[in-house]
């Protein structure tokens, strides 16, 4: 799975953070990392932190598969 | 006899950002025929603003930035392959593998590369980098971690600033310069510049403004160094030219199109025009290659290097492209943008370059924390949040509703205004920068120019 975080919406509420730790990450006050690619482990936590941004920043799915067809 | 829009044939020209939307959003709107988008890079789109973030940080490989897709564009992807022409009467897009893709509806998303230093002998030195591409981050962030003893930075726009944060917090020493008065006075103007420069002086940057880099010195094929219009010298291993960008339309000089240095010319619901300013109904424009008239900016055409209106202009002009005409909408959406550097996240709404005068609203430079509002001929016309994010949204709805400048104390949160008195928001010509704006007000008239002026690079 790949996430990418609009961050022209994120208002640093910080919920992702919460739920999964490994994945978000502040910087700072205001300046939010993340790991554009979730590891397995930690799918679960991503998915309620998606679930849970106030702000619904949060996108996820699977990359381009340029073979597909 | 033109059918269902629906139908038919569609080439989007770039798989980046905005062309990834852009498919996505014409599968969502229920477009059926054929769908192929074609990329010069090998890869499918990836994301860019981590690259000089995460990636030169070493939390992220530089191949794990893949955008997710929304959902199935059941496309046909033409990755590493260049568009190299378009003959717009025969409608084909034609590729460097000399193959060519017939098309009813095109769109241009082929957005810009990274400007590069204009000597091309000291370019290819070795340690002499710019960013742009995935490659260009992995190999970047490689020479970083590998403790080079100082890099110089050409350039203190966003990417620029970025790539000295990034460095300093490696413990990398690092020096910027930049000719113009401060980093980012290109789109924050002068008095927001002050404090960018405070910034990065206060986490050990070498950072040096109003000075040009000369020559980039080397040894053996190796970056060592450069001299500066001050008559300084700076010794260094790396080298990273952060001079803004150059849009992609080499590929379109023959093909009638209002395109040239500044982009795609397009109208408010992304059809290109042609060189005469006559709008076609066929090839659309999306991202950082286009350049559109915005009704909150006296209909100037605007020219933005933004993720967020890479993904709204795609979406609309996707819906456009299979939309018959009443049903088509304009592409009005407020630019924002955002960077994070020393440890902050800068947040603009609207076009700070398009004011006259600007005001502190809340937080203090002292703090680290403020709004700065901008205004032009007494109307608000952008603000920008240093760690006050949660105001952005606030402020866009003064400047979609032209709310008078200097903003009332409502515009506070009900507090008053921390400067009770504007002051001139100092934008400078962007021709006098180092870095090219992120934002570029381009003037009303479409580009004079019908050829392309290839860089020297």
């Amino acid at each position: 799975m790949r996430i990418v975080v609009d961050l022209t919406r994120c208002q640093a509420y910080a919920q992702c953070v919460f739920l999964a730790p490994q994945v978000f990450e502040l910087h700072g006050e205001e300046v939010l990392l993340y790991r554009p690619d979730v590891p397995e482990e930690q799918l679960d936590r991503v998915r309620q932190a998606i679930a849970a941004c106030p702000v619904q920043a949060i996108l996820a799915g699977e990359e381009v598969n340029a073979d597909a067809r | 006899m033109p059918g269902d829009p629906r139908e038919g044939r569609i080439v989007v020209v770039g798989a980046s950002l905005a062309g990834l939307r852009a498919a996505e959003t014409l599968r969502e709107e229920g477009f059926t025929g054929s769908l192929t988008v074609v990329g010069d890079e090998p890869h499918p789109p990836y994301d860019r603003p981590p690259l000089s973030k995460q990636v030169l940080l070493g939390t992220a490989a530089a191949d794990a930035t893949g955008l997710p897709m929304r959902r199935e564009a059941d496309a046909e992807w033409r990755l590493g392959v260049r568009a190299t022409g378009l003959d717009p009467l025969g409608k084909r897009v034609l590729l460097a593998d000399g193959d060519s893709l017939p098309y009813d509806r095109l769109l241009i998303a082929t957005g810009t590369r990274a400007r590069p230093w204009p000597h091309p002998e000291q370019a290819a030195l070795d340690g002499v980098f710019t960013l742009r591409t995935r490659e260009d981050a992995g190999i970047l962030a490689e020479r970083l971690a590998a403790g080079p003893r100082r890099v110089l930075v050409i350039g203190a726009g966003f990417t620029g600033s970025e790539i000295a944060s990034a460095c300093r917090e490696r413990g990398v020493e690092v020096t910027v310069a930049e000719r113009g008065p401060g980093p980012l006075v290109g789109a924050l103007g002068g008095t927001l510049a002050k404090l960018a420069a405070g910034m990065q002086r206060a986490h050990g940057v070498d950072l040096r403004c109003g000075v040009t880099v000369t020559a980039l010195r080397g040894r053996n094929g190796r970056f060592t160094g450069a001299d500066l219009s001050d008559g300084s010298r700076v010794d260094a291993d790396l080298c990273v030219v952060a001079l803004g960008a150059l849009r992609n339309v080499e590929w379109l000089a023959d093909a009638g199109l209002a395109a040239g240095p500044h982009g795609v010319a397009c109208d408010a619901g992304c059809r290109a025009f042609t060189m005469y300013g006559i709008v076609t109904d066929d090839v659309f424009v999306a991202g950082d290659v286009s350049r559109f008239p915005h009704p909150l900016f006296e209909y100037q055409m605007l020219s933005l290097e933004h993720w967020g209106n890479a993904v709204a202009q795609a979406e609309v002009a996707a819906h456009n492209m299979v939309s018959p005409g009443p049903l088509r909408r304009p592409h009005l959406t407020v630019p924002v943008f955002w960077s994070s550097q020393f440890g902050f996240t800068i947040k603009s709404v609207g076009v700070p370059a398009f004011s006259d005068q600007v005001t502190i609203a809340q937080g203090t430079l002292a703090e680290r924390r403020l709004v700065a509002v901008y205004g032009y001929r007494g109307r608000v016309t952008a603000a920008v949040t240093l760690d006050m994010a949660k105001w952005l949204e606030h402020y866009r709805t003064l400047i979609e509703t032209a709310a008078p400048f200097p903003p009332g104390p409502g515009a506070a949160g009900g507090r008053p205004l921390v400067t009770d008195f504007p002051i001139p928001s100092d934008v400078p010509d962007a021709r006098g920068l180092s870095h090219g704006p992120t934002v570029a007000l381009t003037g009303h008239l479409p580009d004079r120019r019908l050829t392309v002026v290839r860089s020297a690079g």
